[in-house]
């Protein structure tokens, strides 16, 4: 069965096809049932292919298969190739079994919309390339995923494209992507000139012998870097990630949370040789991370549309995982991915429920009191809150806990700090949406009230599911208190993530920071209860006293203001100018005089051509006349 | 004997004929019988020649040019009784559809 595995990502690649070209042929419970089929038969091969690997030793890892010779120059070579090791194993078990809830919810949410084929079609070759963004055994065919799920996430972004908002939010995504993959590619070239191949163990071998100086690891490192902060919506390539909550909201789930987004920390976590080799680049990571952390945060704080709330603590959780990568503790941060993958994905799809039973209401002001209305989409709503503020027991709480106290342990307290901060504003800001949405008095408008419904089963169904895992999902992690050997996942990525100098602290500064992290999220929480239940008057008194910094936080920071004046406005300025005064004057110019030219000779010619055959015999006699004068005289 | 010349003469008279009938005439009809004296004037030079100088040459030619003369006469013809159907006339000014 371990053989099999490189069919992972073909599955739903091949029913991407298939629904891509015949779709609209077939009958709409056909599309259901092969998407969300070929994304659940990935994961079973993936739940099998993880106890396969489980059983081997860690010298046979990891395995790679060789489907066949893709690009060949010169000495270089590139093959279509993909690999099974724990991290990738791990990440295609989230992308096919998120992946495949996701599918399933979207049977119900999209189940009214007129794109409904090709909806399913985008979704399943977005599965196809993370896959193959995760599978990868060289870093040439990862940056074909890497690509891929940036297509299909401006594809689906923009999938109700009528819209204006919606298409340019997809344009948008799509150029501040560029902007990362364009450094990330330079990264790349980088590794091929100087390793002379992209396989990702001819680099790990080539950067631990020492043939790549340490000055040419941190380049290549932070190139790569700027391409993960692009697709992973860190500073300073953030911006787009609020905007492309524009897509249905199954697609924020799957893409914009709990996997694209990620793919820059697994991208940190596989190439963790070169992290950990150059420190300066893997302080940036941490530090960047950490600054997102708290900075996304902060703009959670005020937005009142439920998904833009979601969106900036993406940001800001993805934040975190980058300070466990950038701190050396590659495995926490890839705990952070995996728990976060689950009660994010929940609170999507939760959130998308609420929109569901409001006819798509979006802004929270007009929300309040569903909880009586939603009995089932409120408590799985609130266990994702829980779980990504941090309160004990839960998978959200294990892996923050997991990152934190690692970033402690290794003398970033600055970083540890601003992360701190970051959990507190997290609790906050999550119970805020809790109160405003299902608390308090009902202020939900009386058209919407009409139509106000429990989702159907198969949307509920997911939400239950997800939320079973956002509870359980952190046991096979926990601290170093319950024992050496408690951290399972630690363990299992050990063959990718070489565990090197593990920070230890002693049990008892261990409790000290659980306890300041469990606190920091009850703290949070608590200041939500006091400004959105108990006295909902002193957010607004709060705004009175400091206008400015409500207005700074509401406009997020107007970085996309300061952003279209500096790069975007400059560029489209310069290409109006390029347009009305070269392409309209120059090169339309030249086309039009030629045209022109070409219609006047025509016209001044066509008056020898009279149409009466003896002007034209005349003209013959003419010039025979002429060329017998020249010949005898 | 009758010297070369006197033929030449009456090839050039036949050929001027030709030209002028050509430019005068309006009818299709006339013109294509132009068009024949011409080639026959051409002919009546080639064979004179041939005799003048025992050659076989000038009277090959003739050959030819009476049989390319047949074949358009017979196209010619052809194409002037399907222009006459199609307008119910054979004057040339009245086809001007090559105006530009």
């Amino acid at each position: 069965m371990t053989e099999s595995f490189w069919l992972i990502p073909f599955i739903p690649g091949a029913s991407a096809f298939v629904l891509a070209v015949f779709g609209r042929w077939l009958p709409k419970k056909w599309v259901s049932i092969q998407a969300c089929l070929s994304v659940f038969a990935s994961f079973v091969i993936s739940v099998v292919a993880l106890f396969d690997l489980l059983k081997l030793n860690y010298e046979s890892l990891p395995l790679v298969k060789t489907l066949f010779t893709w690009i060949v120059s010169g000495s270089f070579s590139a093959n279509l190739s993909l690999q099974l090791d724990p991290l990738s194993s791990i990440m295609a078990l989230v992308v096919t079994g998120v992946g495949f809830l996701i599918h399933v919810y979207s049977v119900g949410y999209m189940g009214h919309d007129k794109g409904y084929t090709r909806y399913f079609a985008y979704l399943n070759l977005f599965t196809f390339a993370m896959l193959i963004l995760v599978m990868a055994s060289n870093i040439v065919l990862m940056f074909v995923g890497w690509e891929g799920v940036g297509l299909c996430s401006y594809l689906l972004i923009g999938f109700w494209f009528e819209k204006h908002s919606a298409a340019s939010a997809g344009k948008k995504a799509f150029i501040v992507n560029r902007i990362g993959d364009a450094a990330f590619i330079l990264g790349v070239f980088f590794l091929i000139v100087h390793v002379g191949s992209g396989e990702f163990r001819a680099i790990n071998e080539a950067v631990h012998s020492g043939h790549i100086g340490a000055g040419l690891v941190t380049l290549i490192a932070i190139l790569l870097f700027i391409g993960a902060t692009g697709k992973s919506a860190q500073i300073p390539l953030y911006v787009w990630l609020p905007d492309a909550m524009e897509g249905p909201t199954p697609v924020s789930a799957l893409i914009h949370a709990a996997t694209m987004v990620t793919a820059g920390v697994y991208m940190v976590s596989r190439m963790n040789v070169l992290y950990t080799l150059s420190g300066e680049a893997a302080q940036i990571v941490a530090v960047v991370g950490a600054l997102t952390a708290i900075y996304a945060a902060t703009m959670a704080l005020t937005q009142n549309d439920i998904k833009r709330v979601l969106a900036y603590s993406t940001i800001s959780q993805i934040g975190y995982m980058f300070i466990g990568c950038g701190v050396g503790a590659y495995a926490a941060g890839m705990f952070h991915l995996y728990t976060h993958a689950f009660f994010k994905s929940l609170l999507f799809l939760a959130a998308g429920s609420v929109m569901h039973a409001l006819s798509g209401e979006l802004d929270m002001r007009k929300m309040g009191g569903l909880r009586k209305h939603l009995p089932l989409t409120y408590p799985t709503f609130l266990v994702g809150a829980i779980a990504i503020a941090g309160v004990p027991f839960l998978s959200g709480f294990f892996s923050k806990d997991a990152i934190l106290t690692q970033a402690f342990a290794r003398g970033q307290y600055f970083v540890w700090v601003l992360g701190i901060m970051g959990a507190v504003l997290t609790a906050f800001y999550m119970f805020r949406l809790i109160f405003l949405t299902f608390h308090g008095e009902e202020r939900i408008e009386p058209e919407a009230k009409k139509h106000l419904h429990e989702s159907p089963r198969v949307m509920t169904v997911p939400l239950v599911i997800l939320a079973f895992f956002s509870v359980v999902a952190g046991y096979i992690g926990l601290p170093v208190v319950f024992g050496e050997k408690a951290n399972l996942f630690n363990r299992f990525l050990e063959p990718v993530i070489k565990p090197g100098h593990e920070a230890h602290l002693n049990i008892g500064t261990e409790w000290t920071l659980i306890f300041i992290s469990v606190a920091v999220a009850l703290c949070g929480i608590y200041i939500a209860y006091v400004f959105y239940l108990k006295s909902p008057l002193l957010p607004h008194n709060l705004v009175r006293r400091f206008p400015g910094a409500y207005k700074l936080l509401y406009h997020k920071y107007y970085i996309d203001e300061v952003y279209n004046a500096a790069f975007v406005n400059p560029m489209v300025k310069g290409s109006e100018a390029v347009y009305t005064h070269f392409d309209l004057k120059v090169i339309d110019g030249t086309i039009n005089g030629t045209a022109e030219a070409t219609g006047l000779a025509g016209r001044v010619l066509s008056l020898f051509q009279s149409g009466l055959v003896k002007d034209y015999a005349l003209a013959l006699l003419l010039g025979v006349v002429i060329f017998l004068g020249y010949l005898l005289f | 004997m009758i010297p070369v010349s006197y033929f030449f003469g009456l090839s050039l008279i036949l050929f001027t004929l030709g030209i002028i009938a050509f430019f005068v005439k309006r009818d299709l009809i006339t013109m294509f019988m132009a068009v024949e004296v011409m080639l026959n004037a051409a002919n009546l030079a080639f064979i004179s020649l041939a005799k003048a100088t025992n050659s076989l040459t000038g009277q090959v030619i003739v050959f030819f040019v009476i049989t390319v003369a047949a074949a358009e006469a017979a196209i010619g013809l052809a194409i002037i009784l399907l222009v006459f159907r199609q307008k119910k006339t054979i004057k040339t000014e009245e086809f001007r559809l090559m105006k530009g």
